[in-house]
């Protein structure tokens, strides 16, 4: 028996009207809506309620915490090391105290991941990558710099134009505290203007180099200039978007 | 198909076939696969990883793009019968149950083989599988999707998430506390006197249960 068959008249409180599609349908409508307009919905619920609610729940602007290993190498600020070596007149090792003694620079950015998600105003505080490479003298045949990573997974790499942007910086705090293991600490890449792939975690060492050695990600198929505006080129066409 | 047995009084009416009880079991156990990974996916840094991420992402991946075959293997094809005729019951609403809806439960029913929460509950699962689907998939093939996309997929993946969440744990709260609705989603029937007392006009117009077992 179908249920279509039952004939009714208009007036019949047995009438039926089809409106569960149209219930379907809805929701589908919202998803997509939400598609189109959540990233400024989001912004929205986040300036009325504050960080506090990504805080609790993750929804939108919320870290998505990633590892390549499954683990987060721990290191304490009094074990930490970062090599500084390649292509450069006097490689060396710096220690947690040389960096926090080095020109501090602090800024509040973005972090926006590739995938979508988006923190935004993340207090970002370090030493620009400039000054370290300045500090070692960069040969004249380096092209390129690579970044090795605690976890001896991940990887990254950046031009040597690139390297010297101002918003480069290697970070020993963010979020106004000192970088957390799971984010990346003691030490961390962060690169902001491309996206948070490039901004490497548990930052181990930094190679001056003769070409472009594509990191982890990159290897994976993602872009190996990782601009948050899109271009592929080594060099953003348009300085002001850093 | 009446499966009274002779040695007692209660008259047996088949309310889920043997497809719809496959297809519910496999489409929970997908769903299960789902939310057990979502979690360490949303909050991994609280509960430390016990695989690699991108494990537990691939696990996600894969449960997602099989989350509607259950329905769909179970709709198409002769042996869909009964499923097909339930998603006709659950989109065909009477005036009186939208007024039932709107009230919340508040107003006189004559109910249907699934009360108005039943089918509303069913449709907001239906859709919310189509979109964790669309929305997961932008999440996972990025590249052609523009940013703002992107955030608004990460968005709408996570409220649905959410929504699905709190709709499930509610499916299995009713269905502990309804004893004889839970037993037909294991051995497909109902009494004839529950479905006498919670689904009427299922019951008059189909006294023996949905053809096909």
């Amino acid at each position: 028996m179908s249920v279509e068959s039952q004939s009714a008249t208009p007036d019949e409180p047995q009438k039926r009207v089809n409106v569960g599609r149209r219930m379907f349908l809805g929701v589908a409508a919202l998803g997509a809506l939400g598609v189109a307009f959540g990233n400024s919905i989001q912004g929205a619920l986040s300036n009325v309620f504050g960080s506090g609610l990504g805080g609790i729940l993750p929804i939108g602007d919320h870290w998505r915490i990633y590892s390549i290993t499954g683990n987060y190498p721990v290191v304490t600020k009094e074990k930490y090391r970062l090599s500084v070596s390649g292509l450069v007149d006097h490689p060396m090792t710096l220690t947690f105290a040389d960096l926090q003694a080095m020109p501090k620079t602090s800024f509040i950015k973005n972090f926006q991941c590739v995938t979508g998600w988006r923190v935004p105003d993340v207090h970002w505080e370090g030493v620009k990558l400039s000054d370290i490479l300045n500090s070692v003298g960069v040969q004249p045949s380096a092209v390129a710099v690579s970044f090795d990573s605690y976890d001896h997974a991940d990887s990254e790499s950046l031009t040597i134009d690139q390297a010297h942007l101002p918003d480069v910086i290697v970070a020993y705090s963010m979020l106004g505290a000192p970088v957390t293991t799971e984010h990346g600490g003691p030490v961390r890449l962060y690169v902001a203007p491309m996206f948070g792939y490039k901004s490497l975690k548990w930052l181990s060492g930094i190679r001056v180099v003769d070409r472009v050695e594509p990191g982890f990600w990159e290897v994976n198929g993602y872009p190996v200039n990782g601009w948050l505006d899109g271009t592929t080129g080594p060099n953003n066409p348009d300085p002001t978007l850093t | 198909m009446t499966l009274a047995q002779a040695s007692t009084k209660t008259v047996h009416v088949l309310r889920f076939d043997r497809v719809q009880r496959s297809a519910h079991w496999a489409n929970a156990l997908l769903f299960f696969i789902l939310m057990s990974t979502a979690i360490p996916l949303y909050f991994g840094s609280l509960f430390g990883l016990l695989l690699p991420r991108h494990v537990i992402e691939m696990i996600h991946l894969w449960t997602g793009l099989a989350l509607p075959l259950p329905i769909i293997i179970s709709l198409v094809g002769p042996w869909g019968n009964a499923m097909r005729h339930d998603v006709r019951r659950i989109n065909y609403w009477t005036r009186d149950e939208i007024r039932w809806m709107k009230s919340l439960g508040k107003t006189k029913l004559e109910a249907d083989k699934f009360n108005p929460g039943q089918k509303l509950n069913a449709i907001f699962i239906g859709a919310s599988i189509l979109v964790t689907l669309v929305s997961g998939a932008m999440l996972q093939w990025f590249r052609f999707f523009p940013v703002s996309w992107r955030s608004g997929a990460t968005f709408v993946h996570d409220v649905f998430a959410y929504a699905i969440f709190l709709v499930v744990i509610g499916h299995i709260f009713m269905a502990l506390t309804h004893r004889d609705a839970l037993r037909s989603i294991f051995k497909g029937w109902v009494s004839e006197s529950w479905a006498a007392r919670n689904a009427e006009r299922w019951l008059k117009e189909e006294p023996l249960g949905e053809e096909g077992r």
